[in-house]
């Protein structure tokens, strides 16, 4: 189901959440509210999941075309994952995941047996058969955001939303889940809508990102568009690691290309302050002879460096793509 | 139409449950508050003024002071050193006594009163022996002491324990490897922490000794002007049918525990955990 | 001994602690024990089978759990109250609340029944429904709900204030109703502090004197409580007597708590 968003407004006493927001989620859509805090999307997964209400005005929630702004949370039929899962904890895996179920009016609930088979099912898809008789508090982190998960999806949700789905979850953990989350989206294609502040998180498993800040969306569109195309430098200073250089250009790090320095067609020469060097990759800091000292990030093969036999000290130069970018929109932007 | 957030009641529900609950605590709290000051002053400022002034209500005054004066810096001494012992320290049978300490609330007020007249009674096991030397403990000045005591034991203990738990003990080791001893530990380091929490607890430890009845009554033998506190002088004067002086008698008390909650909230304000709504 | 402690006192605050311990508590508990055990199983029997000492034990006992029920009630819809809404006067009566605590019982005791008594503030009005509020058992009651529903709002709130919306929002997105949610969820949550109030106040109130005797009434198989029947037994001289019926009133309710705390271990689990 697409979920529209049209001139949503909220503020909390005089603190602005969100100004002017609007957004469209295609049906089946993975989409990413990226954003560092306080910058409204939390609220915003909230206002569509109905635990928050948009301030009166010309603002409107479309599901599937339908105006769901006075729908109360219980009947939207989304399912939330609560950033720190909110399981009951009094209750055992199964019946967390069967809750929804059993409160259904009593014409449309199923039987008790009905709901444990169903919560048995969803168990399984979620890869944890067998820990329905668990209490939350016997799960790892991981196994209690897929019981989250499920309990979401017990409810046959038409909209699935995230809070911070990964946030709580050490290093390792978080990479598993977020490569498995992505299959799962694909094999049941549910309309997806997940809040997070990592944009490698966002960049890697979203079809479509939505970039916000300061109560705004910035940008919105398909991750590598969002990457290379940054249409503020805040996008530009958001998404992944990025060199500002003395004329308030924008590159990336593994856009710049090492030369000699008295090699044709160098753009800059610096010195190398520092060299990294972790498997392929080499990292190289460069301080400019001339002009601004700001230190250049510069990213490049490891076989590259060895071949020109760099080390630290030594003067290169640099050459800067040519299609290196000034952001479009939105310059007069204080940044924050 | 407004939609109201998924966390709380419709306006109706909520203003009955507020309703209730005024109500509630009106009838339960602040009616009997009232009725102390107005049942004191019903028959008049000079009655008033001479029940709390007269001989026998005087010595009375002056008794629970006394027992207070004493009682409370005991207990205090006690409640300091359990508490550090307790927090600082792990060591065998450390549960049980913290379950020892809390004791005292599982133990009616008669009972101990009781003990202590079964110790040092005409018929106690020390009685005798008592006898012989001239000591007076029950009827007199130490038994009223030795029962307020055990039952404001844990008061002090009971409010520094949770919090110097709390606090861990880094501080009081950072202090140890800068080379300060014992007592520079505890006064530089550990009380400049607890000592709301400390005067928390000297207060309501006060609160209790200056208000309690039932050991007292059992102890003390109702000697007018001699070893009646004034909890006791406002029974005899009820059970006299003194209504208006036993009511003028029990607002020095009623404003004794006035204090004693304003104090309590000024301090839990200091210490910033106030029960504050979420929205 | 083990290894040396980095921190000093443990033997000062140890000597301390065991020594006022001991000779304010224990020493003085374990006297009346002994002096109760001097007495014979037989005599034991006589003295608590005695009818004025049974009719006193159901009054307590009874009294107490009733009015330490109530408390659970009463203090649940303050505790929710105080804590999920804002009003004005809210905070003086959260102040308020700890008044109990505060008022010596004898206080209490003349005030409440003042207020109760037939010819009283409340009482007129209990007495024309058919309602005798001070020298009766119900008065007993009414001083032990006053004596108790803070120690529920206490223990309760702090809980309350802890649980955070999450719990709730998570099930109105999954279709409960308000009241589903709080049956459900919220009550279970909030039930092992809702016991531990239970039993706070009910250890209270079993014990409790002052409050009692004026608006009881003390008739001798009605109105009676058992702490007051130890003081007349005292007061006749009677110390065996006073010894055996305390040691059984310590007996009765320490393993009442006991397996109060084992039903609230069993819950916590």
């Amino acid at each position: 189901m697409s979920v529209s968003i049209q001139n949503i407004h909220k503020t909390f006493g005089s603190y602005q959440a969100l100004d002017d927001v609007s957004l469209e989620v295609p049906n089946g859509s993975l989409t990413a509210l990226l954003g560092p805090s306080g910058s409204g999307k939390t609220t915003l997964l909230r206002i569509i999941a109905g635990l928050e209400f948009p301030d009166p005005g010309a603002g409107r929630i479309l599901f599937h075309g339908e105006d769901v702004a006075m729908t109360p949370a219980g009947q939207r039929g989304v399912g939330f994952v609560f950033q720190h899962y909110a399981l009951f904890r009094h209750m055992n895996v199964a019946e967390n995941i069967g809750f929804g179920l059993s409160v259904l009016p009593r014409k449309d609930r199923p039987s008790k047996k009905e709901i444990h088979e169903r919560a048995l099912d969803l168990l399984k898809l979620v890869k944890l058969e067998g820990l329905h008789h668990r209490k939350p508090s016997e799960l790892s982190g991981g196994q209690r955001q897929r019981v989250a998960l499920a309990r979401a999806l017990a409810i046959q949700p038409k909209v699935l939303l995230l809070d911070e789905p990964f946030g709580a979850l050490d290093a390792q953990v978080r990479k598993d889940l977020r490569r498995w989350l992505r299959q799962f989206h694909d094999e049941i294609g549910l309309t997806t809508l997940f809040v997070t502040h990592d944009q490698e998180e966002a960049l890697e498993l979203a079809d479509q990102v939505v970039v916000m800040r300061n109560a705004r969306i910035e940008q919105s569109g398909p991750p590598q568009e969002i990457y290379d195309h940054p249409r503020t430098s805040f996008v530009y200073e958001f998404l992944g690691e990025v060199n500002k250089l003395a004329d308030d250009r924008y590159v990336r790090p593994h856009e710049i290309e090492l030369r000699f320095a008295a090699e044709e067609g160098v753009d800059l020469t610096g010195r190398v302050s520092h060299l990294f060097v972790a498997g392929p990759i080499a990292r190289l800091s460069i301080v400019p002879e001339k002009g601004s000292k700001r230190e250049i990030e510069v990213w490049a093969g490891r076989d590259q460096v060895d071949q020109m036999a760099i080390s630290q000290g030594d003067v290169i130069g640099l050459r800067f793509p040519s299609s290196r970018r000034k952001p479009q929109a939105a310059e007069g932007l204080p940044e924050s | 139409m407004t939609s109201r957030p998924v966390t709380t009641e419709s306006a109706p529900v909520r203003w009955l449950l507020i309703g209730l609950a005024v109500t509630i605590l009106s009838l339960f709290l602040l009616l009997p508050l009232a009725a102390v000051f107005i049942e004191g002053f019903r028959r008049g400022a000079t009655v008033f003024f001479h029940a709390l002034t007269e001989p026998a209500a005087r010595s009375a005054i002056q008794l629970t002071l006394l027992a207070a004066a004493i009682a409370v810096p005991l207990n205090t001494i006690f409640g300091i050193a359990a508490a550090w012992l307790i927090s600082k320290f792990r060591f065998k049978g450390r549960a049980f006594l913290i379950s020892m300490i809390d004791l005292p609330f599982a133990v009616s007020p008669v009972i101990a009163g009781l003990v202590f007249v079964l110790l040092f009674g005409a018929k106690g096991w020390f009685g005798p022996w008592l006898m012989e030397h001239d000591i007076r403990i029950i009827f007199a000045l130490p038994g009223i002491v030795l029962a307020t005591v055990f039952v404001t034991f844990p008061f002090v203990a009971r409010e520094l324990i949770p919090l110097m738990e709390s606090q861990g003990t880094d501080q009081e080791e950072a202090a140890v490897t800068l080379g300060a001893g014992g007592w520079q530990l505890f006064r530089r380091v550990t009380l400049p922490n607890i000592k709301w929490g400390l005067l928390y607890g000297v207060l309501l430890c006060n609160a209790r000794a200056m208000g309690e009845f039932g050991a007292v009554s059992v102890v003390s033998g109702h000697i007018r002007g001699k070893t009646n506190t004034l909890p006791l002088h406002i029974e005899v004067l009820y059970n006299e049918y003194q209504f208006s002086a036993a009511f003028a008698a029990a607002t020095l008390l009623a404003l004794l525990a006035l204090v004693t909650l304003g104090l309590k909230t000024l301090i839990e304000h200091l210490l910033g955990h106030t029960s504050n709504t979420r929205h | 001994m083990g290894k040396p402690r980095v921190i000093p006192g443990f033997g000062l605050s140890m000597g301390i602690t065991i020594f006022w311990l001991s000779s304010i508590i224990i020493i003085p508990l374990a006297a009346l024990f002994i002096k109760a055990a001097g007495l014979g199983l037989e005599e034991w029997w006589n003295i608590l089978s005695s009818p004025r000492v049974l009719a006193a034990a159901r009054l307590t006992f009874g009294a107490s759990a009733a009015a330490a029920l109530v408390s659970m009630v009463l203090g649940l819809l303050v505790a929710w109250v105080l804590v999920r809404y804002e009003f004005p006067g809210r905070r003086v009566l959260d102040a308020m609340v700890d008044l109990p605590f505060a008022l010596p019982t004898a206080v209490a005791g003349i005030t409440l029944t003042t207020i109760y008594a037939p010819t009283g503030w409340l009482g007129r009005y209990l007495a024309e429904i058919g309602i005798q509020g001070a020298y009766s058992p119900f008065g007993v009651f009414i001083a032990l709900t006053f004596i108790g529903f803070p120690f529920v709002v206490r223990t309760v709130q702090p809980v309350m204030e802890d649980l955070g919306t999450e719990l709730e929002e998570a099930a109105a997105v999954l279709g409960a109703s308000r009241w589903t949610t709080f049956r459900r969820i919220i009550f279970p949550a909030l039930t092992p502090a809702l016991i531990t109030g239970f039993t706070l106040a009910f250890a209270r109130a079993i014990g409790e004197y002052g409050s009692v005797i004026f608006i009881s009434g003390n008739l001798p198989m009605k109105t009676e409580i058992l702490p007051l029947l130890i003081v007349s037994q005292l007061e006749q001289f009677r110390y065996e007597a006073a010894a055996v019926i305390a040691a059984g009133m310590l007996i009765v309710s320490f393993i009442l708590l006991f397996l109060i705390n084992l039903l609230q271990r069993r819950l916590a689990r």
